[in-house]
């Protein structure tokens, strides 16, 4: 069945189509003309105050549901305040479609106004991008960039489309073929491949599984459940992967990597194997390279072939999705016979009591960030969704929440983006209104995004977000302590003399709290999980010195880790 | 010591396809010795011949790889040498007088070369052929006065029968629908 629409209709149209349940976004010139028939549709449109806010809750809202996340916005300016959420996207694998407003055709290149080359702008950030021209072209585009972005490594594609393109006719036909001759990710797992890891586990004395974000992404937690039931081989889970396996767990060491336990930093340190899946070698993991995992051979699985050997060679390539892999795996350990483990387990669980993740001190009878986040997670408890900004709270996170569920972590990894939390929070919520979610973010990170507190407020949707408020940049002053001689340039937020984070709150609408005393924390929590009509913040003043431990320092050795300043562990090889 | 590899590479004849390869080159920071594009046997396919300077066989890995994933990039093929024909192409403007004109032409005859172009004082010289052969052409007609030179990047086929579309898995892939 085919009839003559607008391109704008035909975009609305295939959206609804594909199941697009929201979009966020704000209008402007260039695509007036789509937000015309958006009035009538069924998606449901969140008017965002910044267009980077659209892009951060897009992928909140896919990160929680699975699903793809959309955002719109104008050209030029609205198109460019995407790119931060895009690049955040990009480089933690998050399915979104951006789609963005053109100039009329004909205009560009001539620096029209409000023109800007978003495409170009955007090559390196993007899984794909496509400029559409014709409005015939844009049920393919939208139909190829939902594929394109929720398939093989997920990630985010950006349609600019332009106004005439969109105000053009054209003829309404679905389902329509996708034609991407270029584009077949390889999803099976190569079985042959997947057998000898089973035999290279049976072989091996120190294996660890080394788990990342594509486990996420693959909704692979069950299959990796199941895998360690059958091997019980001990698991570290990488920032991206937190929760997917549960970290109460007595083979979960917990995160690797600058900030991570000594324990987990260790295993990788002394594993005879890696059973890496879904993780990329990133530097924040492995340190200094040459100095990673000295002694292991690498299976490495990915469903992206250019992280295989990209930064660490894979002894044992594995090409395809995370989940099947996992679950071929769990099969083939059926075949082989297993060694018994326990030696290097217990020499892991000893590291792990003897160096527990530092949990703060209280000073001058300000409060702990480390005891603030521990009470969170416990009164909140592991069924909500958890989002952090970045830097110190965002490690304190992600170790002293409990992640016992998957899919509830939701984080800015690869880009570190400051002002990731507040509204990557308003997406999961809108995708997952049935769970609590919380963000628990830095008083510089807040100051970056918290304009979506209003859309929050306007659009009922009720997230809770805890600032921990140090005053300063705590992760960069961290390293200006530790690498600069204590001169901190340009790192204090003065946090203390404004803004007034309550008042803040109030005047976007939403229920301002604020601790400054332990006794004042579970209260304040208590609060804020009652209230469920509108958003909550709750301010919660720290120490300023507090830093995060363990850490290795950047470049260095993972060996070299520190549990705390100047301390660092002993690795009792002999004990093995 | 830098590893020279050439590329074959089959994309979509699509607009900004080799501006985003480009920008893979430089973001990723591979060196590109020479590129060149061109339309194929078929119209809606072109095929680009990269010619990558590395410095470690991973790197020519993580290349191929990259390109790969770009939606655009149908097929990568690598061309070994001895086992492909590769040609560029030059014009050359010598300064040339009825003094020393045949000595030029002698050496045009001997490249096998071609005159494009003659005026008073100049000829335009056409020459194909692998690096090697042209290089020493130019060096030959150096001493000459070259006023002029422009280079084509190599362009490349693997030899034997077979094509870089018939290992292509293009036709076979089922088709997803949206």
């Amino acid at each position: 069945m085919s009839s003559q629409v607008t391109g704008a209709q035909a975009l609305v149209n295939a959206l609804e189509a594909l199941n697009v349940e929201v979009a966020f976004g704000i209008p402007g010139g260039a695509v007036l003309p789509l937000y015309d028939p958006l009035f009538d549709s069924s998606i449901r449109h969140i008017l965002v105050r910044h267009e980077q806010g659209a892009a951060h809750a897009a992928e909140g809202y896919a990160m929680a549901t699975g699903k793809v996340g959309v955002c719109i916005a104008t050209s030029g300016p609205g198109a460019t305040n995407l790119v931060t959420g895009i690049a955040d996207a990009y480089m933690d694998s998050v399915p979104i479609v951006a789609i963005t407003g053109q100039v009329g055709s004909k205009s560009i290149g001539t620096d029209a106004f409000q023109e800007a080359d978003i495409r170009g702008i955007s090559f390196p950030i993007t899984k794909h991008n496509l400029l559409i021209r014709s409005a015939d072209d844009i049920v393919r585009g939208i139909a190829e960039a939902f594929h394109i972005a929720a398939t093989g490594r997920p990630g985010p594609v950006l349609v600019d489309i332009t106004k005439d393109a969109l105000n053009g006719l054209t003829d309404w036909a679905w389902p329509i073929e996708i034609e991407l001759p270029g584009y077949k990710p390889t999803v099976t797992p190569h079985f042959r491949q997947v057998r000898e890891a089973a035999n290279m586990i049976a072989a091996s004395r120190k294996p660890v599984l080394y788990v990342g974000g594509g486990l996420v992404k693959a909704r692979a937690a069950e299959a990796l459940a199941v895998v360690v039931d059958k091997a019980p081989i001990p698991v570290v889970t990488t920032l991206m992967a937190r929760g997917v396996f549960p970290d109460s767990h007595p083979l979960n060491f917990g995160m690797p990597g600058m900030h991570g336990t000594v324990a987990a930093v260790g295993a990788l340190q002394e594993a005879d194997l890696l059973i890496a899946v879904g993780t990329r070698f990133d530097d924040r993991v492995t340190g200094a390279l040459d100095s990673f995992a000295p002694h292991a051979q690498v299976i490495h699985c990915d469903i992206d072939p250019a992280e295989i050997g990209k930064n660490r060679t894979a002894d044992l390539p594995i090409v395809g999705d995370c989940r099947l892999m996992l679950e071929e795996l769990a099969d083939r350990l059926d075949s082989v016979d297993l060694p018994d483990w326990s030696d290097w387990t217990r020499y892991l669980t000893n590291l792990q009591e003897k160096y527990p993740t530092w949990p703060g001190q209280a000073g001058d009878g300000m409060l702990s960030p480390q005891e603030v986040i521990r009470r969170i997670g416990a009164i909140a408890g592991p069924d909500a969704i958890y989002v952090t900004g970045v830097g110190q709270h965002q490690m304190w996170s992600a170790h002293f929440l409990p992640h016992e569920q998957p899919y509830s972590w939701l984080t800015s990894g690869g880009a570190g983006t400051m002002g990731y939390c507040v509204p990557a929070a308003m997406g999961a919520k809108v995708g997952r209104p049935d769970k609590v979610v919380w963000g628990i973010d830095g008083d510089g990170c807040f100051q970056m995004t918290n304009q979506e507190i209003t859309t929050c407020t306007l659009n009922n949707i009720p997230i809770k977000i805890a600032i921990i408020n140090n005053q300063v940049l705590g992760m960069v002053r961290q390293w200006q302590t530790l690498f600069y001689n204590q001169r901190y340039s340009n790192t204090e937020l003065h946090t203390d003399l404004c803004p007034d984070f309550v008042k803040l709150a109030e005047a976007m609408g939403a229920v301002g709290l604020r601790a400054t005393t332990e006794d004042e924390v579970d209260g304040v929590i208590a609060r804020a999980m009652e209230i469920n009509d509108r958003p909550v913040v709750v301010e919660f003043v720290v120490h300023k010195d507090e830093m995060v431990w363990p850490m290795v320092a950047a470049g260095t050795s993972n060996s070299d880790i520190k549990y705390a300043r100047d301390m660092a562990p002993i690795w009792e090889e002999d004990e093995l | 010591m830098s590893i020279v590899t050439t590329l074959s590479v089959l994309v979509q004849d699509k607009p900004g396809v080799l501006a985003r390869i480009a920008g893979l080159f430089a973001r990723r920071g591979f060196n590109i010795e020479s590129l060149s594009v061109g339309p194929t046997e078929r119209e809606d396919q072109s095929r680009i011949t990269i010619v990558a300077l590395t410095e470690d066989a991973q790197t020519t890995e993580q290349i191929t790889k990259q390109l790969n994933k770009l939606v655009e990039v149908i097929k990568i093929s690598e061309l070994e040498k001895g086992k492909s024909v590769r040609r560029e192409l030059i014009l050359v403007k010598v300064k040339t007088d009825e003094s020393n004109r045949r000595d030029v032409l002698a050496i045009v005859e001997m490249f096998r070369g071609k005159v494009v172009d003659v005026s008073a004082d100049t000829l335009i010289i056409e020459v194909t052929g692998k690096y090697g052969k042209v290089h020493a052409f130019l060096d030959m007609i150096a001493p000459f006065g070259i006023k002029e030179l422009v280079q084509s990047g190599s362009v490349a086929l693997a030899r034997g029968g077979s094509s870089i579309t018939d290992r292509s898995r293009y036709d076979r892939t089922p088709k997803a629908k949206a």
